[in-house]
């Protein structure tokens, strides 16, 4: 058996030559050619408006205002906080859970003008796990539709065309769900993107 | 499940069964034949490189303990490399955000949960590490602690195949070409995809938007010294905050995320794991990253039938490994499409499935299957909260941790873990017809079935024990996020993670504390090393013996008869064990659920 000075000298080297390799040329050569190939996603899929950034194609933010599509409820920090992701890890049990949801579905009732027992969409009142989840379900747009409608003054068939045009399908046809981007979705109805 | 969701499924595992072949022959020449491999001429050189520096002869193969004792050296350095790193990640570079150093504890922790393959992340990765602690300290890990899992299954199978040797290969050998010739490869190619998914890939400091509509949020009052301030009755005090600016993260994601999901680490780049939108931005991206969790430990049973010349053995344990998977994904699938009854009361659409703690373009049958696949194999990301998955959705993941992640398994990790079952198997089965258990034509005799038994008591007393003591502590109480049977579910969870190196969570248990980090971090220790050394044993003992040729009384290891046995044995001994635990956690939580208005 080798003497411990011996293997702890082969290991010093080992560690430190991997670690320039797997360290330090493998991050740099993905990063290069990221850069290189798909400049947009490597850089976080940012939205500009007049060489501002107001926000990511991929990352929800805040909405309140009635002409807006609102986004789901979020446990990120203070609420879509993209330094501090996380969902709210309420079980299904949680007194704190039942009651937040609660609430919610009361505020959602009352924002879309729906019956006090009209169903609501899961995604409209539960956080996501990201508490940064860009999307939500078409169901929960559509019942949105008729509210960004009477603010904007428009129709709610004009809406719903929107919401048609920024729907994305299943990738391939087949993986994931259908969704609906919140923030382009906005970003659309105002004419900027 | 619907149309869509069996489809996925049906094509998830095709695709896993297309591609265990051409795995598994590679993985067979990287660690067997010398040489042969496409992409020897670019890697040849710098495998030559490597190993004139560390002064290693390739041809100079070591017996068992020789394999273990540089094994155990180079990852008691590593930790130390990496712990080192994290502490003084404020006087490193890459540092944009001006993160101070870790806490002993958490650096202690965090090296150790890295080491040992389970990226249990008690900290915020995107509030807390800076580029160069994400890159080198964690990177580093990623890559090598996956490599030494490979590696000693591969020394496993040796054991198994070879013929009364003395050697079962050498450690630096199998190190550097499992880096250079599966990982790196892999890696680069897989970054690359993700990226164009939208994955971010930079060093910039993190980007600060101007949000469209500026909103007013309700937060907690603060005293000047950060303290909450509460009324008179004792509820927190609120206050009014405008919300104008979106703080967005930045950082070499792919690069770190790629070797991730590959090396079964599991440990993400953001708090928010594969649920959050850079680190998991389609469903492709999501599908991907879960072919990419079975990917080497599926390859590795064609390693092993190809080694013993028997592929239908590899094939065998294959199925048995696929036929688990599927009993817990359609469960979990079952219970979080079924949703949580208690929002259905209050007005929620039974038709979405519980959807808190899950992203819309996963929904819950892709939440589900990531979270079968995450604990079946010991990765451990997860791309939705496992601590608020429905009862019984969720103990599909613990218990999948407590069989011993052998369900595809961590890489490498799995196969061993699963032959030790295999050997239990053939023990279980000579006792039953009144034969001497022989395995592949080795004697199995009582040290073999020692070593056996050792693997499977070391978790169970390490998880078990833990918790009990961490139920009845107020260290262990005052973590808790959820009460009644959810909060025992959230320690039970945490041990059996550490212990099981998985590193998944129910992410509401605060472990970032003195004590969590501490025993959570003895956990995982105790579960690496105490394992890997009966199994080195194990490879040592077998490879010293003779092989006899397959006669009438043999015992066959493959076919339908050998599948059945040794699913339930696996079964049987994780369910025996953690059982009584369970139903005081999950079980109880079930019931309680569907049956009563109790809530915690």
């Amino acid at each position: 058996m080798k003497t411990i000075a011996e293997e702890l000298r082969t290991s010093i080297i080992a560690i430190l030559s991997l670690v320039i390799l797997l360290c330090c040329v493998y991050p740099v050569v993905v990063w290069a050619m990221a850069q290189g190939l798909f400049p947009y996603q490597a850089n976080g899929s940012l939205i500009t408006l007049d060489g501002k950034v107001v926000g990511s194609g991929l990352l929800a933010q805040g909405f309140a205002d009635s002409k807006y599509f609102h986004p789901r409820p979020s446990s990120a920090g203070e609420g879509y906080d993209a330094a501090n992701s996380g969902g709210s890890n309420l079980g299904p049990t949680s007194e704190k859970l039942i009651d937040v949801v609660a609430r919610r579905i009361a505020d959602f009732r009352t924002k879309n003008g729906l019956a006090s027992d009209a169903l609501v969409p899961a995604d409209a009142v539960t956080a996501s796990a990201s508490g940064l989840d860009p999307h939500i379900s078409v169901g929960n747009a559509l019942i949105q539709a008729h509210r960004v409608a009477k603010a904007r003054g428009l129709s709610e068939e004009a809406i719903k065309t929107m919401i048609e045009v920024h729907t994305e399908g299943r990738d391939l046809g087949i993986l994931g769900e259908e969704r609906v981007n919140v923030l382009k979705l906005n970003l659309a109805l105002d004419g900027k993107l | 499940m619907n149309l869509f969701d069996q489809l996925q499924l049906e094509i998830f595992i095709v695709i896993l069964l297309l591609l265990t072949k051409p795995m598994g022959v590679y993985l067979y020449r990287v660690l067997e034949a010398d040489g042969k491999i496409f992409i020897d001429s670019a890697m040849g050189p710098l495998e030559r490189l490597l190993l004139r520096i560390l002064h290693v002869d390739a041809r100079n193969e070591q017996d068992w303990k020789q394999y273990t004792f540089s094994m155990l050296v180079f990852t008691v350095v590593g930790v130390l490399f990496t712990y080192v790193v994290l502490r003084l990640q404020h006087i490193l570079p890459l540092n944009s955000q001006g993160f101070g150093p870790m806490s002993e504890h958490l650096g202690f922790n965090t090296a150790v949960s890295f080491a040992t393959n389970t990226n249990w992340q008690s900290y915020g990765g995107e509030s807390t590490l800076s580029y160069f602690s994400q890159m080198v300290g964690l990177t580093f890990q990623n890559f090598v602690s996956a490599a030494v899992g490979i590696a000693v299954a591969a020394v496993l199978v040796r054991g198994i195949a070879r013929h009364s040797a003395k050697t079962i290969g050498n450690f630096w050998v199998d190190l550097i070409r499992i880096n250079l010739y599966v990982l790196l490869p892999l890696c680069l190619v897989f970054a690359l995809f993700l990226v164009s998914q939208g994955m971010i890939q930079n060093f910039k400091s993190y980007e600060t938007a101007q949000v469209i509509e500026p909103t007013s949020i309700q937060v907690p009052k603060k005293d000047p010294n950060g303290q909450k301030l509460k009324d008179e009755h004792g509820k927190t005090l609120l206050e009014a905050k405008k919300i104008e600016t979106q703080t967005i993260v930045q950082g070499p994601m792919a690069s770190q995320v790629a070797i991730k999901m590959l090396g079964t680490n599991g440990g993400g780049f953001t708090n928010a794991n594969a649920s959050h939108p850079y680190e998991n931005p389609t469903p492709l991206a999501n599908f991907f990253q879960i072919l990419s969790i079975f990917l080497i430990p599926s390859g590795l049973t064609y390693y092993l039938g190809r080694m013993v010349k028997n592929q239908r053995h590899g094939w065998a344990v294959w199925c048995a490994m696929a036929l688990l998977f599927l009993i817990g994904v359609l469960i979990s699938t079952w219970a979080e499409t079924s949703g949580n009854p208690r929002l259905e009361a209050l007005g929620v659409d039974h038709s979405s499935g519980n959807m808190e703690g899950k992203e819309v373009r996963f929904g819950p049958f892709n939440s589900a299957l990531f979270a079968t696949v995450t604990t079946a194999a010991s990765c451990g990301a997860v791309n939705s909260m496992h601590d608020s998955f429905t009862p019984l959705g969720g103990l599909v993941p613990l218990l999948n941790i407590q069989l011993g992640e052998v369900i595809f398994g961590g890489v490498g990790a799995g196969l061993y873990g699963m032959l030790v079952f295999v050997v239990l198997t053939v023990f279980l089965a000579g006792l039953m017809i009144g034969r001497t258990p022989e395995y592949l034509g080795k004697k199995i005799e009582a040290y073999d079935v020692k070593v056996s038994v050792l693997f499977i008591m070391v978790p169970v007393l390490c998880v078990l024990g833990f918790t009990a003591w961490a139920a009845v502590s107020r260290w262990g109480l005052d973590g808790l996020n959820n009460a009644g049977p959810h909060g025992l579910t959230e320690i039970l969870y945490a041990y059996s993670s550490a212990t099981g190196n998985n590193g998944s969570a129910f992410a509401g248990l605060n472990a970032n504390t003195y004590w969590y980090n501490t025993t959570l971090g003895i956990a995982m220790l105790l579960g690496r090393f105490f394992m890997i050394i009966p199994v080195m044993a194990l490879a040592g003992n077998l490879a010293k013996k003779k092989i006899v040729p397959a006669g009438p009384g043999s015992f066959p290891v493959s076919g339908p008869t050998f599948v059945v046995l040794l699913s339930g044995t696996v079964l049987i001994v994780g369910a025996l064990t953690f059982f009584p635990a369970l139903s005081l956690g999950p079980i109880v939580e079930h019931f309680l659920m569907t049956g009563s208005n109790l809530t915690f």
